[in-house]
């Protein structure tokens, strides 16, 4: 327990010191997003899903939202840049916004 | 020729190349128009045709609502919710964009073509699929391969309106964006892969593939070890997307986050999220916190999602698994459980010839491309291998699935056949003659077998066993070669050291061989193609003894019959293999058809085939029928009758109505299926005995063969008292019977036929017993 706490410690503390600004804005959006997420599973788990297609459509949108984020944020990591050749942050972002498109394009057509 | 203009060269072949392959893939599949005419072909087609038109007539909006009243009388479907509308949508959308550039082409027409047409596309996505797996001269090879590979053309063919028709250039492609996103790690290719996902999950059931396919590639990937930030990217864009985007085809609804067939994709995503937040972590922190990590972190995720699925199949939300999923696993399953699924003959399980009927020479090339596969064994090779491990086992279960193998066959065909060239045709002889010295040695041992062996080469079994014998060495070159390939790997082309086989005669020995296979492939496809694949089995043709052409034209006689003489809102009763060609060609209410929602319907309407007249009489007047119409091929040998099937009608009957259909009562006390004079009472009374051999006697004056189970038939043939004979067709295979008003006078339908026969007495004499 105590090598746990320790071992979380330093990570925290690395986290803040090795970071790039753009990712941690990034890494912020990914926890407001997840949050999102909670919240609408906590009320389903009170409230019931009624309408489901409503309830899908908002709790994949905060999904497919993380995650595209998720993707932005390691095809930009400078640490990564061996692992993408191909995609430049530029490119990275333009990807971003397409998936969004499509992703929300659905959820709006799935609300209901 | 200097290495420029072979470049040049072969930018302007390529492209010809794939678009001679495009062509060819489109002309074999034409025989059946040539032969026939161009018409939909067999049962499902009609009901895509039918629905095509209704959406090219009245728009999409309506086609989406549209509730079906004249199919499964009197329940009616819905059939905007219940169908795949890929195929319907693109053949529209294709006459629409015809139309509007003025090119007054019918819908018929762009139904007919449909399937040949993107039988091309399908040869150029297998060219790409394995252009990432090797090169683009293996590519070429896999586009000619599934061009024209029977096992794909079985499902083609003009006419042949189905969802495999697209769906199979939808599987193929998807494939190819989701190698190409992994090898890349691009979003945009993932969001593609999604996309084409989606087109593939409006066109065909088949989609489930992709959904587990994927899934466990990223699996099997993660278990290796190989994870990486790429598999993340392509894998959750693909998932995320394509799941929600799944989800808006009515007919697959929430399927993905209840059914078990989708459940491993979740699965794997959840993991992969795990994956990629360990990852994270790892860069981070020391190795040894991040195993402490690590092991705190498993321990807690592995707890929370025991509960969680405990609790989630306890409370009922998973569903369970559907049936025809079951019967793929469990091949027996279908037989004891749901006769309905196991009835259809497609989803039998496959007789080995045809693996080699379908696919020819493909199938023992095939594990020799997995075998290369293996021993590239990127990414994208993992792929492949899972691919055809999985639609081989698949294809052996259901004849049906033998489609999805076929790309997976032609494209590591392609992969074994490209490499075997690329060893023997070594074009590079500057680098042999730098090496020579070193491969003296081993030449000399190539020659001697190669030269001792007889050059002809006059049937395959010979061929094949020479190629074995005069192999040996060389083939140990090659893997020496191999080997040394995959050593000096790292190092630049200039210092490869290859062996490659440069005496022309085992080069010509192998070549030669080769070759005569491709001959020998295309030879058996044209022929597979033309003879089995080509028929559209609404029309048939027949041989006289002279060897003169006879076409069987009754199906459409007996529709058009029914077309014209029939009133609007007649409704037909028949078996339900007929309904969806019933409801396009005749225009009629059908009772049952194709779609097989509804067992219990359609035990109704073999209870109705099944029982003695008076018991089906009630069945008939229940559900409004008009017509009741059958096939008999007793007269000209037409096998796939009515007759032959009964015993389904009876096995799915009984499942409903265990008391009134029992099919024991239909074999004879020896267990024999019989018609003639040898048929058990309860056959002898069943409305489809009497119906198939009404005045069946009186054709051949009183000595009646029938052709089909080469039964003597008794010289009294049955009677008929609820129902008149209204139609039967040139040469009999349809017979059309109208269902008899209530009798005007109130007796007993049996007593007024008998009545009116003037067998007055003794009808009288046994009432008054």
């Amino acid at each position: 327990m105590e090598e746990i706490k320790s071992a979380s410690s330093s990570l925290l503390a690395s986290y803040f010191k090795d970071t790039p600004k753009s990712l941690k804005l990034i890494d912020s959006y990914m926890v407001y997003v997840l949050l999102t997420g909670l919240i609408q599973f906590v009320y389903v788990v009170i409230a019931g899903t009624f309408p489901n297609n409503a309830f899908l459509a908002g709790f994949i949108s905060t999904i497919s939202a993380f995650v595209l984020a998720a993707n932005l944020r390691m095809q930009t990591n400078p640490k990564n840049a061996s692992q993408f050749p191909t995609t430049s942050p530029e490119r990275a972002f333009a990807d971003f916004l397409a998936c969004n498109l499509v992703v929300h394009f659905a959820v709006a057509n799935f609300l209901g | 020729m200097s290495a420029e203009t072979t470049s040049t060269v072969a930018r302007v072949l390529k492209p010809t190349i794939l678009i001679l392959i495009a062509v060819v893939a489109i002309a074999s599949r034409l025989f059946s128009i040539i032969r026939f005419e161009s018409v939909i072909h067999e049962f499902d087609p009609w009901f895509n045709y039918r629905t095509t038109q209704h959406l090219v007539k009245n728009g999409f909006y309506e086609f989406w609502n549209w509730f079906d009243e004249k199919s499964w009388y009197p329940l009616g479907r819905v059939v905007g919710g219940t169908v795949y509308p890929g195929i319907m949508v693109t053949s529209a959308l294709i006459h629409n964009v015809l139309h509007f550039f003025n090119f007054p082409v019918d819908i018929r027409n762009v139904c007919v073509f449909l399937a040949p047409m993107f039988s091309g596309l399908t040869a150029f996505s297998a060219y790409l699929l394995t252009k990432e797996l090797k090169d683009s001269s293996a590519g070429l090879l896999a586009a000619a391969f599934l061009g024209v590979a029977p096992g794909y053309i079985s499902r083609s063919v003009a006419g042949s309106y189905d969802n495999e028709g697209i769906a199979i250039f939808l599987l193929v492609f998807t494939f190819y964006l989701w190698i190409k996103a992994v090898k890349t790690g691009s979003a945009f290719f993932g969001l593609l892969t999604a996309l084409f996902y989606f087109y593939m999950v409006s066109a065909w059931g088949g989609y489930v593939f992709i959904t587990n396919l994927v899934p466990l590639h990223v699996f099997t990937l993660l278990l290796m070890g190989r994870y990486s930030n790429r598999l993340y990217v392509s894998y959750s864009t693909f998932y995320a997307v394509g799941t929600l985007l799944s989800m808006q085809i009515p007919f697959v609804g929430f399927q993905p986050t209840r059914t078990s067939e989708h459940m491993a994709a979740l699965g794997v995503f959840g993991l992969i999220q795990l994956f990629a937040f360990a990852e994270l972590v790892r860069g981070y922190v020391s190795p040894k916190q991040f195993k402490t990590l690590l092991r705190s972190g498993i321990v807690a995720v592995g707890a929370v999602s025991v509960v969680g699925l405990t609790l989630l199949s306890l409370s009922g939300v998973i569903a369970p698994f559907t049936g025809r999923f079951y019967s793929l696993y469990d091949t027996g399953y279908a037989k004891i459980h749901i006769p309905i699924i196991a009835s259809v003959s497609e989803h039998q399980p496959t007789a080995w010839t045809s693996f080699f009927f379908d696919l020819q020479m493909l199938i023992f090339l095939f594990p020799a491309g997995v075998y290369l596969c293996f021993k590239e064994l990127k990414d994208e090779h993992v792929f492949i291998i899972l691919y055809s491990v999985f639609a081989s086992y698949f294809a052996g279960v259901m004849v049906r699935l033998m489609l999805t193998l076929t790309p997976v066959v032609c494209v590591s065909a392609a992969i074994a056949y490209s490499t075997l060239l690329d060893t023997y045709l070594e074009k590079s002889e500057h680098v042999l003659a730098s090496n020579l010295k070193g491969i003296q040695a081993q030449s000399s041992v190539t020659d001697t077998p190669a030269s001792n062996t007889p050059a002809t080469t006059t049937t395959e079994a010979k061929a094949g066993g020479k190629k074995a014998a005069g192999k040996g060495t060389p083939a140990k070159t090659v893997t020496k070669a191999a080997e040394s390939e995959s050593k000096t790997h790292a190092k630049t082309h200039s210092d490869k050291k290859r062996y490659p086989i440069f005496n022309w005669d085992s080069r010509a020995m192998v070549i030669v061989q080769l070759t005569w296979f491709l001959f020998m492939f295309a030879w058996h496809c044209t022929y597979v193609t033309s003879g089995s694949y080509s028929s559209p089995s609404i029309v048939l043709a027949s041989r006289q003894a002279d060897g003169s052409q006879v076409i069987i034209d009754d199906f459409r006689e007996a529709y058009y019959w029914l077309r014209k003489n029939t009133k609007e809102d007649a409704k037909v009763l028949a078996w339900w293999d007929y309904g969806y060609q019933m409801a396009g060609m005749a225009n009629v209410t059908t009772l049952v058809d194709n779609n097989t929602w509804n067992n219990t319907h359609i035990a109704t309407v073999g209870k109705a085939m099944a029982t003695s007249e008076e018991v089906s009489y009630e069945v008939l007047r229940q559900h409004d029928v008009d017509y009741v119409l059958v096939l008999f091929g007793g007269v000209i040998g037409y096998s796939g009758d009515d007759i032959n099937k009964f015993l389904w009608m009876i096995r799915i009957a009984e499942g409903v109505y265990p008391k009134e259909v029992k099919e024991v009562d239909f074999f004879t006390p020896r267990g024999e299926y019989k018609v003639d004079h040898e048929a058990t009472p309860t056959m002898k009374n069943s409305l489809m005995y009497k119906m198939s051999y009404y005045r069946f006697a009186e054709l051949y004056g009183g000595n009646a063969v029938d052709h089909v189970r080469g039964a003597r038939m008794p010289a009294e043939g049955p009677t008929l008292s609820v129902l008149d004979e209204a139609y039967t067709t040139e040469n009999w295979l349809v017979r059309i019977y109208k269902v008899k008003d209530l009798d005007i006078l109130g007796r007993d339908l049996k007593d007024a036929t008998a009545f009116e026969k003037g067998k007055v007495r003794k009808t009288s004499l046994l009432k008054r017993k």
